[in-house]
């Protein structure tokens, strides 16, 4: 089964051709970070604008890396939200003129729900059940997928995602955009105890604020500034790193303990951060569970991970109407997707 | 030859299937926010009515504005994706050439006028003659007052149609304009019996060449304030675009 996988939900054109939900035969990202660098953020009309020039470009890239044609589609699987509304708009409905233009089957999928099925392009199915930190510069959640396919999200920014927030505080720090990468380099040089960083709502719940520790940042850098106090960049991005990595996984270690859970995922562009990886992977040895973390190209935002869900969605009988709408604010919580061949736990 | 019409760069949107004797089914929809809904839908009725199918069209035909953003795009880029997983090709027509299009028979200048949104309009002036109106101004963008006085410096009475005449009729009227009936809207079915023509001419375009009409540089405000609720920020039943946490300091 070979499907065409569509994602724009925010600052990347990406188009990819999957085979059976496992395998991709290719992921192709048509980057606008170029376009986005002079405002140090994503600019939604620009980003639309963006979409709109690359989307068929990008599909053909797809298919032509694939080998394949697009009457070789079984279906087309499109990203219909959360995102931004101008940018979900271009590939939902891209989506469905290549769904129409032969007949196939329109499949929309939860952007994050599709960032967890990134593992499965790792060649095996995912390892349910299990509990996922999902970070990147859209987003900051922790979802819970348990072994009848129901999904849970237990938790998620209640203010600023964490590349949201890496990119802000880079910005403060006079760093180059995107500020994930800019900081994570940086702090390797730093002292993560330099400067003791508020962690935010770290024993309440599974939701994250990172406003409180982007305000913190200021306001230090200000005071020493004033107290003529000498400040080190490196220890600053390492402190600021090491309070939001510090809070990610505690919040992500207990839901696993919470959901009781052998398997832990983390995805999303900020899966690749060094820091947050070593820490993961220390705390899931100590608690004796497996660590998965898909490679880097397969967690940033990308249109293979796409297709790998709507694969599980069409193989669950769960194809879309061509009124399916984009939805900025889609919730994966409730969401239920029944896979034949997964083995329930226990 | 089966050309498939989509015009969803305005407030109305509508979806015409044309053979070269005329239009064989349409569908239309009178109002805004629901262009992405509606589009797609829309196109699988008509040939399912018409008894045809996606492999049987020949061209698609897409109105690239000016307009609204969100609702052009829908259609552009619908029709882009259809027509390169078709290998066919595409011709694209000003949304404002479709409205002078109705106002064919007039004989005398005619200006096309479309609400831009923000206190602006778009509009460009149309002269009448054999074989339909002709296009003789770019496309402009400016407040209503500027359309006035592009208007009153005309040496003849002009005919003003369009949602954006419509809405300005006394101070167009009072620059000497007249404005036309309000069913002068962009329709799929004057698309489609526009681009007939180029299509029969070859004056056709990759899919991947269509360049949409903004006539307005992008908004470069950063999504930030919005993001943490657009990306599911607020938890659950948040709603999109709402600030997640009002008391939240603005970006650094
Ligand atoms: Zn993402």
């Amino acid at each position: 089964m070979l499907l065409l996988g569509v994602e724009t939900s925010c600052d990347e054109t990406t188009a990819a051709i999957v085979a059976d939900g496992r395998e991709g035969r290719s992921n192709v990202i048509g980057s606008q970070v170029e376009r986005h660098r002079p405002y140090g953020g994503v600019v939604p009309e620009i980003a639309a604008r963006a979409h709109l020039e690359l989307l068929v470009p990008t599909i053909d890239r797809a298919l032509i890396e694939a080998g394949a044609a697009y009457r070789d589609l079984d279906g087309v699987a499109v990203t219909a939200g959360p995102g931004l509304v101008g940018a979900l708009l271009v590939g939902v409905a891209g989506a469905k003129g290549v769904a129409l233009a032969h007949d196939r089957p329109l499949i929309g999928v939860n952007h994050l729900e599709g960032h967890v099925c990134a593992a499965q392009l790792e060649g095996a199915a995912l390892p349910v059940p299990l509990v996922a930190l999902v970070v990147s510069g859209g987003h900051t959640s922790v979802v819970h997928l348990d072994a009848g396919g129901v999904w849970h999200e237990l938790g998620s920014t209640i203010d600023d995602a964490a590349g949201e927030a890496y990119d802000k505080v880079a910005r403060f720090l006079g760093l180059a955009y995107p500020g994930g990468p800019e900081i994570d380099r940086l702090a390797t040089d730093g002292d993560p105890t330099a400067i003791a960083f508020p962690r935010a709502l770290a024993e309440e719940g599974y939701d994250f604020s990172l406003s409180g520790l982007k305000t913190a940042v200021v306001r230090e850098l200000r005071r020493r500034e004033a107290a003529g106090e000498p400040v080190s960049v490196a220890d600053v991005a390492a402190s600021f790193q090491e309070a939001v990595v510090d809070v990610q996984v505690a919040k992500t270690m207990a839901a696993a303990q919470a959901c009781d859970v052998g398997d832990v995922l983390v995805v999303g562009g900020v899966a690749a951060n060094s820091r947050l990886r070593a820490a993961m992977d220390r705390a899931c040895q100590q608690h004796g569970r497996r660590l998965h973390v898909p490679s880097p190209a397969l967690c940033t935002d990308n249109a293979a991970m796409i297709a790998a869900a709507g694969a599980n969605r069409l193989a669950a009988g769960q194809a879309s109407s061509l009124e399916l709408d984009a939805q900025p604010g889609l919730s994966v919580d409730g969401l239920t997707v029944p896979l034949p061949g997964w083995e329930p736990a226990g | 030859m089966l050309l498939l019409g989509l015009e969803t760069s305005t407030s109305p949107a509508s979806v015409a299937l044309a053979d070269e004797r005329g239009v064989v089914a349409g569908a239309h929809l009178g109002r805004a926010g629901a262009h992405g809904r509606f589009v797609a839908a829309a196109m699988a009725f008509c040939w399912h009515h018409a008894g045809v199918d996606a492999s049987d069209l020949t061209g698609v035909a897409v109105s690239l504005g000016p307009g609204r953003f969100t609702g052009m795009r829908v259609g552009v880029a619908t029709a882009q994706a259809l027509a390169h997983s078709r290998a066919v090709p595409v011709v694209g027509l000003a949304s404002l050439d479709l409205i002078a299009f109705c106002a064919r028979y007039a004989r005398r200048p005619i200006c096309a006028v479309i609400d831009a949104r923000r206190g602006e309009l778009a509009w460009a002036f149309y002269q009448p003659g054999a074989g339909g109106s002709r296009r003789r101004s770019e496309f402009r963008l400016g407040p209503p007052e500027r359309l006035a006085g592009e208007i009153e410096a005309e040496r003849e009475e002009v005919l003003a149609v369009g949602d954006g005449a419509v809405a300005h009729r006394g101070l167009l009227a009072a620059a000497g304009g007249e404005v036309g009936d309000a069913a002068a809207e962009p329709s799929a079915t004057a698309l489609v019996s526009l681009a007939r023509e180029r299509f029969q001419r070859e004056e056709t375009q990759r899919p991947e060449d269509l360049t949409p009409i903004y006539l307005r540089r992008p908004d470069a405000r950063i999504a930030w304030d919005g993001r943490g609720a657009l990306f599911g920020g607020t938890g659950q039943g948040g709603a999109p675009g709402v600030a997640a946490n009002p008391t939240r300091k603005g970006p650094l």
